[in-house]
């Protein structure tokens, strides 16, 4: 980028809050994805909606690609700076503005950390429920960009369940504030929904009004150990049967389960095929009941042994846990590759079942674990980067993971967004017309694709894998 | 920059650098929240410890090229090792950023002041007892014949950076070596005192006391006479032969079955000491030595617990009414784990009342030598630290190793609280808790 350019970024934001060393630009290259890394040519930190219009406009002008990166936690090579251009980070822009005790809402700047946001509202006897398993480092910024899911989704639903207004940096500098503090409102486009999971393509996130609900006054989990990934699936879609909705309902798989147990060291049963973590909160009776039922469900099931957590401490050591599943997982191979592919939650355990057959059709060591109760799982591939000939066979066993969610009416991602991950894949899900839907938004807010360019279009879509009728 | 550098130095990161602990790391990010310069640097990426593997990788790969910005990103690297409790991943960041600093050490010229430094510090001072207490006897003469109190006063100091002033300012009065003598109480177990280069000359006191708390507790103390500096200082500058030099001098100083034992009160020398089995398993000679050295390896409040202070602390009564906190030694919780023996200790001592302090596992912002290579951030993360301490006013602030305990003393001194508080050693602390409560047993002979 010419010295002049930067420069003028510079008299925006000011010398101190530019970054452009060598390592600097190197630092901001990469998220969380393997695989994916691309060089920015300019990391700048701005204070305010208003200096991020400027950025914005500067870049318009000069047709600079600008990529929103909060804490670069994201799975999909969402915040990889693809085409170069300017990364923006949020850091001076990390205040919880407002609390509103009369709306119960919680007014914050993008930069501020999700476990922030969730911690300041049960100190006021209130709850911000989404909570991704990244919370104690994503920021809400990101979360709000990729529509982020959680722990918690199957009883309370995601972000965007929780996003009441914004204030967003479109692609030509102008502001545009949506939504409110209502209840009730149908004035127009839901914009909001548009823009929540819009992974930074449509416009800058630069303000949040949260939803909040009353803190639940109890809670409970527990867990159980089964002989098959079977059981467990099978208890998965039992308990909903049974008309119970559990805050989390975890599945890990054998693999998983020894891999936390190796980073925790808290005693989970290393032989055991897969386990359930469970929890249930709201009224004290309920919650009993609940939860017992539940246990018993799985007994019915096949659960080889199940307990309650006796404490909240042991229960909040269960589900750090399975937070960690995934990071620790990466201590088996080099690389591991995960994917987000979700079913509704009757087709859990067909799934599961296809997850295993593809893994041992293709060769590769396939962990899994998830959000079992809402359907959504995560099959990570623990393989090795430098090692071709194995890659082929992953990225073809993933396709085909695709592929058999697809089939049973499933999504390709259900949390982690599309970035440029899956942006080969998107139109499998979609169609062709949901794509064409969906650039014409694009084109009309960003006629000059400088927002987050080459995420969630791809520029040539995969070819599906099997032909079927639906 | 020259391309014969860029090549020199990727060549050396190739050689250096395991790619497999690389690979370790899949950039989830869990460690950003546990890094003290991510935090103090605007949570600059460039100073975490996913940033630096990044880097390192691409200094392996050719994709970055070698300037004084990537220099100065492994360079502000403290060393803490927080960032491996908090990875699920498992990575080992302590031997990547030691290998680091060994690849950039081996391609880099060197000034040629700068190598006489290292030379005289790593081949000299710290590879010989005797001259470690030579040099010492010269701090010693400096802050005994009055010169000291001189140059305070006519600012000789001056010509520091400020924060080397502030140490200055704490650097405590050292005591003439004693002879050691062994004790006749009933036997619980032989220990061999790691007694450590910086805690033997400056701490001698220290020292002392330990010797006399696990003789009170019935435990022999025997000082293996060829002991050495442990070498971390060596390993933690990318000089890991000579530190490894300095390992097995001390594998062969303390290779005897009448010990139970090994033990060391310097947080820094003990999670060191502790590695001295991995560093060493490929040497034929070694491996197996290293192996028993490392087993019995404890740090002083472990072993205070295993001979049962804390039992006997708990008989003695007092009114708790003096509030006392700890500062965890970086490398004593993140590489050796311990972190609740010592505020085990603290917790049952007669007269206290144990507060925890807000981010007592974060570095202090000594890290060895770090204050003094690069104050202006040693100065930050310490600002940050002394944040909390005004929150909690305690009494006393007790540490594990020598750099935290100045450090602290550093902080302690630059808000203005010596009036209010001071840090000690936890055996010093110990001791005079004790020592207070009419335990005569162990009043100095």
């Amino acid at each position: 980028m010419k010295k002049r350019i930067i420069n003028t970024f510079a008299a925006i934001v000011g010398q101190e809050n530019i970054r452009y060393s060598q390592a600097q630009l190197h630092a901001y290259s990469y998220d969380a994805t393997a695989n994916f890394q691309s060089k920015p040519d300019l990391v700048v930190a701005p204070a305010s909606t208003e200096e991020i219009a400027e950025i914005v406009k500067l870049c318009a002008k000069k047709q600079i690609p600008i990529v929103s990166r909060g804490s670069g936690t994201n799975l999909a090579a969402g915040t990889v700076p693809t085409n170069g251009g300017v990364v923006i980070l949020f850091h001076r822009m990390n205040e919880i503005l407002e609390l509103d005790q009369e709306n119960l809402t919680m007014t914050v700047q993008p930069g501020v950390i999700t476990q922030d946001i969730s911690v300041h509202a049960e100190q006021h006897g209130l709850f911000y429920p989404p909570d991704p398993s990244s919370m104690k480092i994503s920021t809400i910024g990101g979360n709000v960009s990729e529509n982020s899911g959680g722990l918690r989704g199957l009883k309370y639903g995601v972000t965007k369940d929780y996003v009441k207004a914004l204030t967003v940096v479109l692609a030509d500098g102008s502001i545009l504030k949506t939504g409110g503090k209502l209840a009730k409102d149908v004035a127009g486009y839901d914009l909001t929904s548009l823009l929540v999971g819009s992974e930074g393509t449509l416009g800058i996130i630069t303000e949040i009004t949260l939803k909040l609900i009353p803190l639940p006054v109890y809670k409970k989990t527990g867990i159980a150990y089964f002989n098959s990934l079977e059981d467990a699936a099978k208890t998965v879609s039992s308990i909903i049967a049974h008309k119970i909705i559990p805050v989390t309902l975890e599945f890990m798989d054998r693999g998983t389960i020894g891999a936390i147990e190796d980073f925790m060291k808290m005693g989970l049963p290393r032989d055991a095929e897969a386990m359930l973590l469970l929890e249930q909160d709201g009224d004290e009776e309920l919650v009993e009941r609940d939860i017992q039922k539940m246990i018993d469900i799985a007994v019915a099931k096949g659960a080889t042994s199940t307990s309650i957590a006796a404490s909240s401490e042991e229960a909040d050591v269960l589900k750090a846990g399975r937070r960690s599943a995934l990071s620790a997982l990466a201590r088996k191979r080099p690389t591991t590759i995960l994917e987000d592919a979700t079913v509704p939650r009757s087709e859990i355990a067909k799934m599961v079942r296809a997850i295993q057959e593809i893994a041992q059709k293709y060769n590769v060591q396939i962990s899994t674990f998830g959000h079992a109760g809402d359907g959504n799982l995560h099959p990570t591939c623990l393989t090795d980067i430098r090692n071709k000939e194995e890659m082929e066979r992953v990225e073809k066993a993933l396709e085909e993971i695709f592929e058999a969610a697809i089939q049973l009416g499933g999504t390709i991602t259900g949390e982690h967004g599309v970035g440029e991950m899956k942006a080969p894949y998107l139109e499998w899900k979609i169609g062709e017309s949901g794509i064409q839907v969906m650039k014409l938004i694009k084109q009309s807010l960003d006629p000059q694709n400088i927002m987050n360019p080459g995420k969630v279009f791809a520029k040539a879509s995969k070819k599906r894998l099997v032909v079927h009728n639906e | 920059m020259s391309s014969g550098l860029q090549k020199r130095m990727q060549d050396s990161f190739q050689e250096h650098v395991n790619e497999d602990l690389i690979m370790d790391c899949m950039r989830c990010g869990f460690c950003l929240p546990a890094c003290p310069t991510y935090l103090s640097t605007n949570y600059d990426e460039t100073h975490s410890p996913r940033g630096r593997i990044a880097l390192m990788k691409a200094m392996r790969d050719g994709d970055v090229v070698w300037d004084s910005s990537v220099e100065e990103a492994f360079d502000l690297c403290l060393g803490c090792r927080a960032c491996e409790p908090a990875c699920p991943a498992g990575v080992q960041y302590g031997p990547l950023i030691e290998e680091t600093r060994a690849a950039i050490l081996h391609a880099k010229p060197q000034g040629s002041k700068e190598k006489i430094l290292r030379k005289g510090a790593f081949d000299g001072v710290f590879a010989d007892q005797d001259k470690m207490q030579k040099t010492i006897k010269l701090v010693q003469l400096y802050q005994k014949s009055g010169l000291q109190k001189v140059t305070r006063k006519f600012g000789f100091l001056t010509l520091f950076p400020p924060f080397m002033k502030e140490m200055e300012g704490v650097l405590p009065a050292i005591e003439k070596k004693k002879e050691r003598k062994h004790s006749n109480n009933p036997k619980k177990a032989t220990v061999a005192f790691f007694t450590g280069c910086l805690m033997d000359t400056l701490f001698q006191e220290t020292n002392r006391k330990t010797i006399e708390l696990l003789e009170w507790l019935g435990a022999e103390v025997i000082i293996p006479e060829e002991q050495q500096c442990c070498g971390a200082l060596h390993g933690h500058s990318g000089e890991l032969e000579k530190g490894m030099r300095n390992a097995r001098a001390n594998i062969d100083a303390f290779d005897s079955d009448a010990f139970d034992f090994i033990v060391n009160n310097a947080g820094g020398c003990g999670a060191f000491l502790s590695e001295y089995e991995q560093h060493l398993k490929q040497d034929p000679h070694y491996a197996e030595k290293a192996a028993r050295f490392t087993e019995k390896q404890i740090d002083i409040s472990s072993l205070l617990i295993k001979l049962g202070l804390n039992e006997d602390l708990k008989e003695m009564k007092a009114i708790d009414e003096t509030v006392v906190t700890y500062q965890d030694s970086c490398h004593l919780k993140n590489v050796n784990k311990v972190f609740l023996e010592p505020r085990t200790l603290l917790m049952d001592a007669p007269g206290f009342e144990f507060k925890e302090l807000i981010d007592a596992g974060s570095c202090c912002g000594s890290a060895g030598i770090y204050n003094l290579l690069h104050p202006e951030m040693a100065r930050r993360i310490l600002d940050a630290k002394m944040n909390g301490v005004k929150d909690l006013q305690p009494a006393v602030i007790v540490t594990s190793n020598p750099g935290c305990l100045m450090q602290m003393q550093v902080g302690i001194q630059r808000e203005g609280l010596d009036k209010k508080m001071k840090a000690v050693h936890i055996v010093d602390f110990l001791y005079d808790a004790i020592h207070k409560n009419q335990m005569s047993e162990v009043s100095p002979a």
